[in-house]
């Protein structure tokens, strides 16, 4: 049991710092991309109030890795934004090892029904698109 | 409005959505959703693909720090997120047969609901009930701290625990929402977890319910970066300060901004739906 409340505190000492580095870097990310899209389109109308959808670039996966290597302002936050997206889903990766390093079976079997449902729609998301 | 007009705009509402949503365990969202588009006349859709975002954000920041603090309990938000990952993905579906604006008045109602329960506090005799033998075994009891010390507390009926986070789940996926409202409902008023325990662990696992949602509305265009940009940045810097002032709060001031957040939210949730606006 002893061994046990040191390990739930070292799990959730490595949870809280990757936290706030997916945090930090996908906010990093997104605030440079939004500072040369304001500079670039900053005087451009804003046009929000209809709904078209975003183009593929900015909404498929590989495009919009594509799109910010190639230092498009718009891909830059939409990329900033994935990494966003994939912090709590690392978090629960992580928790997954250190159960598995607990040998806590229960939460081993929770930690992976939960990380199965999360890969679930992230591909059929994809699928969609 | 200009984006360079537009943007800042969006930013200082998104700044105080993240502050009060991180303060009471709501994730923010359901805040910039009604700005953007009562007030700046942003398409629902848009609003929603941006929230969604903005709600990671909050979660993960200030979850890093609750975490940390020991105020988060990582197995109840693990157990939890079963319930609350399923019901989000069942949600998105939905969202694709069940007009909204029904879901929306009763949720709405739901929520009116709960405000009112919530600002009346717990009866201290309502605890009739031994704690419940499942919590026990799936190892859900846990100790906080408090300014009186460490303090130990019990979980009680686990299984309609689970059965309310199927239920915020849903309406996250459905609305591109936290829901940590229900979410605090289902942990402080069901399973008589401490508020701070309960506040904390939501937040923790919003974060993973909008992820299971964020990739299918990032797939339909919904999460626009001229948008999105503003918001999460917003409510990251928000959500982060109001992090700060959480372990310092009284239990009862929160439980009142609370109530009040959730009355407000609940009417607007009505209004919107009976006007057809969501």
């Amino acid at each position: 049991m002893k061994t046990h409340k040191v390990t739930d505190k070292s799990i959730e000492s490595m949870i809280s710092i990757l936290l706030r580095i997916g945090v930090l870097v996908s906010g990093s990310v997104v605030l440079i991309g939004g500072i040369c899209y304001l500079i670039l389109h900053g005087g451009q109308p804003e046009s929000h109030h209809i709904f078209r959808g975003t183009p593929a670039i900015d909404r498929i996966v590989p495009e919009i890795v594509q799109g910010a290597i190639g230092l498009r302002a718009r891909s830059i936050i939409q990329f900033g934004l994935l990494l966003l997206i994939a912090t709590p889903i690392l978090r629960v990766a992580f928790s997954l090892v250190g159960f598995a390093i607990e040998r806590d079976r229960t939460y081993v079997v929770i930690t992976s029904i939960v990380l199965a449902v999360l890969l679930f729609s992230l591909i059929s998301g994809t699928i969609q698109g | 409005m200009t984006i360079a007009e537009f943007t800042p705009v969006v930013l200082g509402a998104a700044f105080a959505a993240g502050f009060l949503g991180s303060l009471t365990g709501l994730g923010g969202g359901v805040i910039v959703t009604p700005v953007l588009t009562l007030f700046l006349g942003v398409d629902l859709r848009y609003a929603i693909g941006a929230t969604l975002v903005s709600v990671i954000a909050t979660s993960s920041g200030a979850a890093a720090a609750y975490v940390r603090d020991g105020l988060s309990n990582i197995r109840i938000g693990m157990f939890l997120e079963i319930a609350t990952t399923l019901g989000a993905v069942a949600g998105a579906y939905l969202g694709t047969h069940v007009p909204t604006r029904t879901l929306s008045i009763v949720f709405g109602v739901v929520l009116l609901q709960a405000a009112w329960q919530s600002s009346r506090g717990h009866k201290s005799s309502a605890k009739p009930h031994p704690p419940d033998p499942l919590g026990e075994r799936l190892k859900l009891n846990g100790t906080y701290n408090t300014a009186a010390g460490s303090e130990s507390y019990a979980v009680y009926r686990v299984k309609t625990g689970f059965g309310l986070m199927f239920g915020a789940g849903i309406l996250s996926g459905l609305l591109g929402i936290g829901s940590g409202s229900l979410k605090v409902i289902a942990m402080d008023q069901a399973m008589r977890i401490p508020f701070k325990v309960s506040t904390a662990t939501s937040n923790f696992m919003i974060g993973v319910t909008a992820a299971a949602s964020a990739s299918v509305y990032l797939s339909r265009g919904y999460v626009s970066p001229g948008i999105a940009m503003p918001v999460m940045l917003g409510v990251l810097a928000g959500s982060l300060l109001g992090a700060r002032f959480l372990p310092r709060l009284p239990v009862r001031i929160l439980r009142r901004v609370f109530a009040v957040i959730v009355g407000v939210i609940a009417l607007q949730m009505i209004v919107s739906g009976v006007l057809g606006r969501i």
